[in-house]
Order: structure tokens, then C-alpha cells, then sequence
């Protein structure tokens, strides 16, 4: 794989315990004392490390919760005194958007930075809402573009964020006019401020060192930005009147968003005039308007957004919020429409949660994403609804950086390599071609209607 | 328990034949019970210290939960996946009142409420044993065995039977499938029982589970698949039961194996990693696979996708071609999976030259594949069957093509949607290791492999699944989906399994989460 794909990833172990799904319950009264325990069979070794902890007070105590669930004990013990048991803890986690399910897997892949793989077919619903009703093409026989498994490593995944002009200028001497600024990233992500609790300072520490592994850029509220900080890595984020404060800091920047706002092309502008050299988004939130907004933007020479949808993944201020994957295809269709889709950048983030938002967000019209639950579900967060802060069962804010930079990059890493999987299934080779590529995705609507519109309730 | 049905014999083409002679396995259903000590049922039956060994319960189960051998001073541990549960107390025979110590009690199975998901519910997993115990429908009482909780796809159809069908009777039932409707000379090769096994390599499964299989299939008459890991010459009796693989990586395929079979396969593609190759980690490539797949040993092998050689419908025609110059008693079929145009590459498999297209969905798979692939990429197969199915109808070749799908197919109920919705028959893979125990907790791949001796080569592991066990097993499965079948196709009035091809209008959709009334 070239250098600059490679995602450096190191097996990193959680703080806490896992929170498993299964434990066996063992009702001990009855036992047998068989000299051949169904327990030292274990084929997972989980019930010997249960019993090392009879001899070493140190070691964990319920590491049953490691329990594969593949029932060999419950079903061969001599006296039938262990029960499988979905653990309590288990079921408490998550929120309807964040599914046990997913907390397990992003923890799984936080820690070994490796995609999840298992046997014996799919396990969840049919479908669901967003993203979850749409899938991905192949290619097939007729129509593969890639060299196999061996290609795979040569697949593009970088983005461009910027203006992108659709022809080369000429000045009034003929020469040609400087091209504006281009920052090319080697994964289509940024990684973005949190969406519950303070931006803390380990956390901030922690985003931009994993930001700069990544050779991407970490969005940071500007005043959470140490003077002499290096800029490498970090997005500032402004709301715009307090720009003037910060002209050394925007000398040194690469990307810089502006929360929307009737002024954010002056702010702009006023960036602009300090470094030319800048990138400057407009950051706004992904309102049923955003079409007409994006637009207007456009008019007022602004040519990235990043358009921020709700921690769900839908509109903001809308009473029937749509979902990322219609609104999205709404306002990619729009700019299509008005001819200036390749001359803009959007950066499309809220409810980013599994590598497949990823891609299908891409497919639905963004040019790259902006994570940030998952970011802190990497450190061990467990979506819970307690005070994000003062009580936060795992101490998010007391995380150790470069522990919790190497989780970040794991995940992302874990990602970026499932990415690679869809494009390589897609034959795709590169991931700019799969923006707006609905073409090679469907819509569960439109199988429904094709296979099932003839069949009655 | 036991019945006997009358079986169609296979042509033997006599100078195909260089191996040992086959074998027969005869088509009888017995109960074949759960190969664990403790088999999991819905609920649990407790009995205290309190009990005197009266044997009343003994008497009065009609289930055979209690049991007390003669000789025995104690009744034996209840047989607890036996019990209907807390609804036996409508009836006389409730145990738990009969009891004049009240030493038993009754409940729900921690166990079974902790097993299964959406597609593969508790309940679906515990009917399909409860099918390979007893082969026969009557014993899963009032478990859901016809459809999982996924709320769409077949989870989300239900048959509509006629008000007042033609009366046939279930012994008029023809579940027969004709896999060759080409003129091309070749032979007519019919199952039946309008399903098969799917390709399981050596490798991926052990070699005690590929043998029941072919066995199953054998008495059957009908067919398994081996899958791209080559061709065990254990399997050799069972030649004209076996499908074939030609696979991306070429693992063990050689013109003897290809002229072995009646049927061979390519594979394009598989449902579960749709547009990727398959993976058989270093820890699973023994000795003894890496011999078979003519690999070095521990080394990870890949199937890469796609089939370098195939870029074109006429590079597919050249891949038949091949298989038909060196096998001229071969049918051929072609394995795909569902993007958007699977329709096209269906039709392509025609004019190629295929007598079968199999179209694999993406929700089934046995063999572990990534996560990402399992649940988005390409279309789930209750889609693609229509598509295809009528894509095949408007270029006027439906008939001279047999169209087989798979891919998250569980019961025989699936089988039947499929069909209905315009396949000819099905594949199917999870179902019969089901049928032998598995538990589908999904570490197929890690450490040492499947702990249930069925998905894994370890040599200790292995041992944990007969063969003869596993044969019966996978019998009595089959005989269980052929009375449903039968069933539902009689109430249906249909007189052939064939009758039930393409048809929407028996079938009616159910929104999830209403109420849902069971015909």
C-alpha cells in the first residue's frame, strides 16, 4: 500500500472491562465436582480465566463476559447447572441510535483497528431508517474493474477540499493566475468536535494527534487553540466576530470553518485577505433549506460547507426531519442542477456512526465526512444520558492523549479499510468517483416497489 | 417414525465412473436426538429436593419431559426441551399440579430467550433441531419455524391460500425440479425436492460434516456442493451427489473432479462478500487442507475476485465451453451474486450457455466475511428473485433456464416465498449446519475454529460430529421441509412445486409490527 494510505494501527486495550453480551450463569448448587468439567473445555478459554481469579485476587472477575456464546458448556455439563444469560449491563448501553450492536463493534475496532468479520450470515433487521435502507453495488462478471484482492491496496482514497475552478485563468499579462488553495487528504474524513460534553482538553489533544497520524485535520473551537500550537492538523473553528483577534493563528492555518451566519462571506473574505493560502469553510447546520443556503453560498464565493445534520443523522429544525440520506441526495442533486457541484466541497457530518455512513454518505452527494461520536465511543464512551461531564462513568476528560489518539486512529484505520472493501466490491478505484454515485447504490423504495408493488396486504 | 419415500434413481453413465461404486443411503427418517447432554428448549423444568421419586409426573407427561427407567430409584433430570411450558395447565396433565410434593416447576429457558437474533430467531434455531431430531413438523409444536423478526423481506410475506382450493391430496404432491430445461443433449437431471446444499469448501467445514451432507443428498436425490477447497476423495461414492466448484482461485480443481460430477459450478460470486474473494486464514490452511487445496500450509489463502480470466458474457461462454468440452455429460451452473444488474448477468448465463443461474443474496453466507459486506453490499435476494426472474420471461428464455436462489433462505417457508416470487428452487447452507448444532455465534474464523466441531479442521474438534449422526440429521431436516412444503402447496391446490413459480398472487405482505394473523 502506498505510504501515504497506510493507517498505522496497534492493538490498543479498553480502560474498563468490556461490557460483553453474554455470561454463563452458573448455578453451582447441584455441581457434581466432575473430574472432566465441561469448563476446562472451554475452546474460547474463557471459564480457566475465570478460575485464575480463585488464585489471583488481581486478576478480572467476571471475565465470563467474554463468553462467545457457543454454548458448549451449557449444553455439556454433566448436571445441566449453566445457563446462557444476556448480561444485564449489556442492555443497558446505547440510545435508539446507537445500538448495542454498534457500541460493541466500534469498541472492537477501536482496540485492534481491524474489520470486524464474522461467520454465519447477517444477523440484523431487514432494514432501517437512513442509511440502513440502502445498499451498495458490485461489480459483477461483466464488469469488473479491479485486479482482485491484490489491487485492493492501490485503491485512491484520498479527497480534495476546496474550490475547485472548472478552467484554468489568465491574468491581464497572459500568465496564468494562481489556482486557489487545495488540501488534499488521504481518507474522506475530518474529524470533528464532540457532539455531547465539553471539547476537553486531553480530547482535543487526543483528536489532533490522531488528526495528524491520519494526515487529515481535527475541527477545534478557536479558543481551545494553546498559542504556538502547530496548525498542521487542526481546523479552527470560528464564529466570526472574533476573527480579528486571531491573524497570527490564520497565517499559520490550512482549513478554517465560520459558523453561518449573515456575515460568514465577510468573515471570509477578511480570513482570506490574511492568508490567501487558506481554506474557509462555512459551517452549517443541515436545515430543510440547505439546498437554497448551499446555493446562495456559492453566489457569495464560498466553496465548502460543511453541512452539520443532528446526532441522528437528520435535518435540524424541521417538524419531519428527513433522514442524511435523502436530504443529502437533495442538495447534491441541487448544485448538479445549477451546474457548480464540482466546484464546491461539502463536508457532511452528524450521525456518522459505522463506516458504512461513510460510504453511503459519499454515494449520497458528500465529498467527505466529519465523525465525531464514534470518536469518543473509541475512548469507551457508552452513549449513556447522565451528565456528559461531571459524571461521566468512564472519565472521558481524564483520558491519557496518546492512548486515546491511538484508539481514534484504530477506528479510523479499522474504516478506512472497510471503505477500501466497498470501493474494491464496487469497483471503484477511486473515492472521489463514488461521490453522488447513486447510480451503483439502491434504494430500499425502489426495490420494494419493483419486486413487491404487485403483491397485496 | 419411520417413513419411506419413493425415490427417483439417478442415470449412472457408466464410463464417468473411475472411483469406488457409489453408495446408497437409504431415505428413512429416524429421531436423531440433540448430540449435547443438555438440549435447549424453550423452557426449563425444575424439580426440587422436596421431590419423593413418586413417579407421578412420570405418568402423567405425555411429552416425555419425566422419565424414571425401570430399575432406577430416581426419575432421570427432566427432559425439559421436551415441555410445551405453562400452558400445559389447561390441560390434565400439567405436572407441576399433579406433583403432591410441588417439587417441580416450570419456566421460560434463560437459555433460549438468550440465543438468536432478527433473522435467526430463538425460536427458528430451536424448531429447525427439533425438525432434525424427528423430521417431522408435528414436533415443533408451537414454535415459529416459518419466518425470523427481521421485519422485511420474507420475514414480511405470508402465503394467501385460495378459499376454496382443489382438493389434492398430499401424496399427489410433486416436489420434483427438472435442473436441465436445455435441448442441448445433455442429460435431464431432476431432484426431488426443489432445494440443495451450497458450497461448503474442506477447509471452511470439516470433512465429517461434508461427507453427511453428500450423504443427505444421496438419499435424497439431490445435491451438495464443495465448495472451492477441493475434492476429498471421501467423497468419491458420492459423485453423483456432489455440485462442483470452479472458483476464482482454481483451489483443487482438476479435470478428473470436473468429469466426477453431473453438475459443475462456477462461482462469481458469493452473497455473504459480495465483489470480494474469499479468505481461508492461515490458521484454518492445515496440512491436510493445504494437501487438498494444493497450498502450502498456515499460509492464508485468497480467492481473489473477480475471475481474471472473465471480463466479458463471451469469456463466460469460454469458461462453459471449457467445462462442457472436458465433461460432456456436465450441466453447468453459474453461482452470482445481487447487484443492480443481476438481471443482465442472469440473461448473460443464458446466452453463455448455463443450465442453471444461481443468484446468491446478500444476508446468507455460512463462512466468515466482513461485517460491512454481510449487511450493504449488493441487494437482499427477495429482491433480485423478481427482477430476474421477469428479466428472464420478457427475453422469452425462462423456461430453457433454471433459476436457483439463496442467500438467507432458513426455512422451508423461504423456499416456498422464493419460488413464489419466481425461482425454480433454492439453495441452502446455514439451515443444515444449523441441523447439526450450530449455534451461529459467528466465530467461525477465530482461534481454533468452530467450538461445535462443525466449521472448523482442528482434528480434536471435529470428533464432535458424527457421521452418521449428521446423515440422519440432515435427512430428517429435509423430510421436514418436504411435508411443509407439501402441505402449503395442497392447500394451495397446486399438484407441483413448478405450479408455484412466479406466483405474487399466493403470496400477501404483512407491515411489521401490526397485528399478524397466522393463516
Amino acid at each position: 500500500m502506498p505510504e501515504r494510505y497506510h493507517v498505522p494501527v496497534v492493538p490498543t486495550p479498553a480502560r474498563f472491562p468490556k461490557v460483553g453480551q453474554y455470561s454463563i450463569v452458573d448455578w453451582r448448587e447441584d455441581c457434581a465436582r466432575c473430574r472432566n468439567c465441561v469448563k476446562n473445555a472451554c475452546v474460547s478459554g474463557i471459564w480457566p480465566l475465570e478460575r485464575a481469579h480463585d488464585r489471583d485476587p488481581s486478576a478480572a472477575l467476571e471475565p465470563a463476559f467474554d463468553c462467545r456464546a457457543c454454548l458448549s458448556c451449557v449444553q455439556g455439563c454433566t448436571k445441566g447447572i449453566l445457563s446462557l444469560s444476556v448480561n444485564p449491563a449489556y442492555l443497558t448501553l446505547g440510545d435508539p441510535y446507537w445500538s448495542r450492536e454498534m457500541l460493541s463493534t466500534t469498541w472492537a475496532q477501536a482496540e485492534s483497528g481491524r474489520i470486524p468479520v464474522s461467520g454465519a450470515g447477517y444477523r440484523g433487521p431487514f432494514c432501517g431508517p437512513g442509511f440502513d435502507s440502502m445498499w451498495t453495488d458490485m461489480s459483477e462478471i461483466v464488469r469488473p474493474t479491479r485486479d482482485g484482492i491484490h489491487g485492493r491496496e492501490y485503491i485512491n482514497t484520498s479527497v480534495d477540499v476546496g474550490a475547485k475552478p472548472l478552467r484554468v485563468r489568465f491574468g491581464e499579462d497572459g500568465r496564468l493566475e494562481d489556482e486557489p488553495p487545495l488540501i488534499e487528504l488521504p481518507v474522506p474524513l475530518i474529524l470533528d468536535v464532540s457532539p455531547w460534553g465539553s471539547d476537553g482538553d486531553a480530547i482535543v489533544a487526543a483528536r489532533a494527534s490522531a488528526a495528524k497520524t491520519l494526515r487529515t485535520l481535527s475541527v477545534v473551537r478557536v479558543s481551545g487553540i494553546a498559542d504556538g500550537a502547530a496548525l498542521d492538523s487542526l481546523a479552527p473553528l470560528f464564529d466570526g466576530e472574533e476573527m480579528a483577534d486571531y491573524e497570527p493563528l490564520l497565517r499559520k492555518a490550512r482549513l478554517i470553518e465560520i459558523r453561518d451566519g449573515p456575515r460568514v462571506s465577510d468573515y471570509v473574505k477578511q480570513a482570506l485577505k490574511v492568508n490567501p493560502r487558506l481554506v474557509a469553510a462555512a459551517r452549517m447546520p443541515f436545515s430543510v433549506d440547505a439546498s437554497d443556503r448551499v446555493v446562495r453560498l456559492h453566489e457569495e464565493g464560498i466553496r465548502v460547507v460543511h453541512l452539520c445534520a443532528d446526532e441522528h443523522g437528520r435535518e435540524v429544525d424541521a417538524e419531519a426531519p428527513r433522514y442524511l440520506r435523502d436530504a443529502l441526495r437533495e442538495v447534491h442533486g441541487r448544485l448538479v442542477q445549477e451546474g457548480i457541484r464540482d466546484e464546491m466541497t461539502l463536508i457532511v457530518g452528524g450521525g456518522i456512526a459505522l463506516p458504512e455512513h461513510m460510504a453511503k454518505a459519499i454515494i449520497c452527494g458528500a465529498d467527505l465526512v466529519a465523525v465525531s461520536a464514534p470518536l469518543l465511543v473509541a475512548l469507551g464512551c457508552r452513549v449513556c444520558d447522565g451528565d456528559h461531564d461531571a459524571n461521566c462513568p468512564i472519565q472521558i476528560q481524564e483520558v491519557e492523549p496518546d492512548y486515546a489518539a491511538q484508539r481514534m486512529v484504530n477506528l479510523m484505520g479499522a474504516w478506512h479499510s472497510q471503505l477500501i472493501e466497498v470501493l474494491g466490491a464496487m469497483g471503484i478505484r477511486e473515492v472521489r468517483r463514488l461521490r453522488g454515485e447513486t447510480g451503483r447504490a439502491m434504494f430500499l423504495e425502489d426495490l420494494d416497489k419493483e419486486a413487491f408493488g404487485d403483491i397485496g396486504y | 417414525m419411520t417413513s419411506v419415500i419413493e425415490r427417483t434413481a439417478p442415470p449412472v453413465e457408466a464410463e464417468r465412473r473411475n472411483g469406488p461404486p457409489p453408495a446408497t443411503v437409504e431415505r428413512v427418517v429416524r429421531p436423531m436426538p440433540d448430540r449435547y447432554r443438555n438440549p435447549i428448549g424453550r423452557y426449563k423444568v425444575r424439580r426440587s429436593a422436596d421431590c419423593r421419586s413418586c413417579a407421578v409426573c412420570v405418568e402423567v407427561c405425555p411429552y416425555g419431559v419425566h422419565v424414571k427407567p425401570a430399575g432406577y430409584n430416581l426419575p432421570l433430570r427432566p427432559r425439559d426441551y421436551l415441555c410445551i411450558g405453562p400452558k400445559c395447565a389447561e390441560t390434565d396433565h400439567y405436572c407441576v399440579e399433579h406433583c403432591p410434593n410441588k417439587a417441580l416447576s416450570v419456566g421460560r429457558n434463560p437459555t433460549a430467550d438468550a440465543i438468536g437474533d432478527p433473522r435467526w430467531t430463538s425460536d427458528l434455531l430451536l424448531a429447525t433441531w427439533r425438525q432434525a431430531e424427528t423430521g417431522s413438523m408435528a414436533s415443533v409444536g408451537d414454535l415459529e419455524y416459518r419466518h425470523g423478526a427481521s421485519g422485511g423481506g420474507f420475514d414480511a410475506l405470508r402465503f394467501r391460500f385460495p378459499e376454496s382450493p382443489v382438493s389434492v391430496a398430499p401424496e399427489e404432491v410433486d416436489t420434483r425440479l427438472d435442473l436441465n430445461r436445455r435441448d442441448d443433449g445433455r442429460p435431464r437431471v431432476a431432484i426431488d425436492v426443489p432445494i440443495y446444499g451450497g458450497g461448503m469448501s474442506f477447509g471452511s467445514v470439516s470433512i465429517h460434516v461434508m461427507i453427511a451432507r453428500a450423504r443427505a443428498a444421496t438419499a435424497w436425490n439431490t445435491f451438495t456442493c464443495t465448495g472451492e477447497g477441493g475434492y476429498p476423495e471421501r467423497l468419491q461414492p458420492y459423485d453423483d451427489h456432489v455440485i462442483t466448484q470452479v472458483a476464482t482461485g482454481l483451489f483443487g480443481v482438476r479435470e478428473e473432479t470436473i468429469q466426477r460430477v453431473r453438475i459443475v459450478e462456477f462461482k462469481y460470486a458469493q452473497g455473504a462478500k459480495p465483489g470480494l474473494g474469499g479468505h481461508l486464514l492461515g490458521d484454518k490452511n492445515t496440512p491436510d487442507v493445504a494437501r487438498m487445496r494444493q497450498a502450502v500450509a498456515g499460509n492464508a489463502l485468497f480467492s481473489p475476485f473477480p475471475f481474471h480470466s472473465v471480463y466479458s458474457v463471451e469469456d463466460h461462454k469460454k469458461h462453459l465451453d471449457w467445462i462442457k468440452a472436458i465433461s460432456p455429460h456436465a450441466l453447468t451452473s453459474v453461482k452470482v451474486s445481487t447487484p443492480t444488474d443481476v438481471d443482465m448477468v442472469a440473461v448473460g448465463s443464458y446466452h453463455a450457455g448455463a443450465h442453471i443461474v444461481h443468484i446468491d443474496g446478500s444476508y446468507g453466507g455460512t463462512g466468515a466475511a466482513p461485517d460491512i459486506a454481510k449487511k450493504n453490499i449488493a441487494m437482499p435476494i427477495e429482491y433480485a428473485i423478481p427482477r430476474v426472474h421477469r428479466f428472464l420471461v420478457d427475453e422469452g428464455v425462462r423456461d430453457e433456464i433454471v433459476l436457483i436462489a439463496s442467500g438467507g433462505l432458513r426455512t422451508a417457508d423461504d423456499v416456498l416465498k422464493a419460488i413464489a416470487l419466481g425461482a425454480d428452487g433454492a439453495v441452502i447452507g446455514t439451515s443444515e449446519i444449523v441441523a447439526l448444532g450450530c449455534i451461529r455465534c459467528g466465530n467461525c474464523e477465530s482461534g481454533r475454529g468452530c467450538a461445535r466441531g462443525i466449521a472448523t479442521t482442528d482434528r480434536e474438534l471435529i470428533k464432535q460430529v458424527d457421521i452418521d449422526w449428521a446423515t440422519q440429521r440432515l435427512i430428517n431436516m429435509y423430510a421436514a421441509w418436504r411435508e411443509r412444503m407439501v402441505d402449503v402447496l395442497a392447500r394451495m391446490g397446486m399438484k407441483s412445486v413448478s405450479e408455484l413459480r412466479g406466483r405474487h398472487d399466493c403470496l400477501r405482505r404483512v407491515r411489521w409490527g401490526e397485528e399478524d394473523v397466522h393463516d
